[in-house]
């Protein structure tokens, strides 16, 4: 499922309790935006990930709604506090409805 | 209490020129975000005042906030005034997150404002903006 749009997470490998750390992603998208038109002029259909989650566990920790204003390979980068180890699961809704997941462990020290 | 109205009266002000000249999407889009009561500040919004591509703009947002679970930033809208569709993102916080910070790469059709609106725990509300001159503007060509 994930393999279509190449997800890729840059985090910490150990965390220390408490840490507050950088989550840094980037996939592959053309992130179509409906915007433009194609070189017999018609437009072309907007296709884009319209919405990124990321959960520790079941807990949300941070969620975006993207539109088409997003640049292609949409990178996002935001942060998350370290209380102990466990499972992040990484979503990106495309807009034909398939979601792309990803699942990172974190150690917590 | 006259010292907080006459601030948040001044950002008023301050904000009702560019608000006003933005185009009608955008502007009913803020009304909505900011209900009328945003006060400037708490919000920075780094975005470079003179851009070549349009099409690939970094933007970091931050909201000076504790990030916890009684005093959080709960979403942070960010507003492309000129772009077709005026929202550009929304993002959501949670206290898990220990920092209210985003980066995000978008748009922009031409040299426009940037506004971003941040909705706090409390129920406050808060806007930044930002003007950004672009030489090639992006959404409509390739990439």
């Amino acid at each position: 499922m994930s393999s279509g749009i190449n997800p890729r997470v840059r985090l910490p490998e150990r965390l220390r309790k408490g840490e507050v750390f950088e989550i840094r992603t980037v996939v592959s998208h053309p992130m179509e935006s409906g915007q433009r038109r194609d070189a017999d002029g018609r437009l072309v259909r907007r296709r884009i990930l319209n919405r990124f989650t990321c959960h520790f566990g079941a807990s949300l920790v941070f969620e975006a709604q993207l539109e088409p204003a997003v640049a292609a390979n949409p990178y996002i980068s935001f942060h998350m506090r370290a209380e102990e180890s466990g499972v992040l699961t990484f979503a990106w809704t495309d807009d034909d409805g398939t979601v792309h997941r990803l699942e990172r462990p974190i150690t917590v020290t | 209490m006259a010292g907080g109205a006459a601030v948040a009266l001044a950002a008023a002000r301050m904000l009702a020129g560019p608000a006003q000249a933005a185009p009608a999407e955008a502007r009913r889009l803020l009304e909505r975000l900011t209900q009328g009561k945003a006060k400037a500040g708490r919000i920075r919004l780094g975005v470079a005042e003179i851009v070549e591509n349009g099409n690939l703009v970094p933007v970091t947002l931050s909201v000076d906030s504790p990030m916890t679970a009684g005093d959080h930033v709960r979403r942070l809208h960010l507003v492309a005034e000129r772009n077709p569709q005026a929202l550009a993102a929304s993002f959501t916080f949670t206290p898990l997150g220990g920092k209210a910070e985003v980066q995000v790469r978008i748009r922009l059709l031409d040299s426009q404002t940037v506004f971003a609106v941040a909705e706090m725990s409390d129920g406050s509300l808060w806007i930044a903006e930002k003007s950004v001159q672009v030489t090639v503007g992006g959404c409509t060509g390739s990439g």
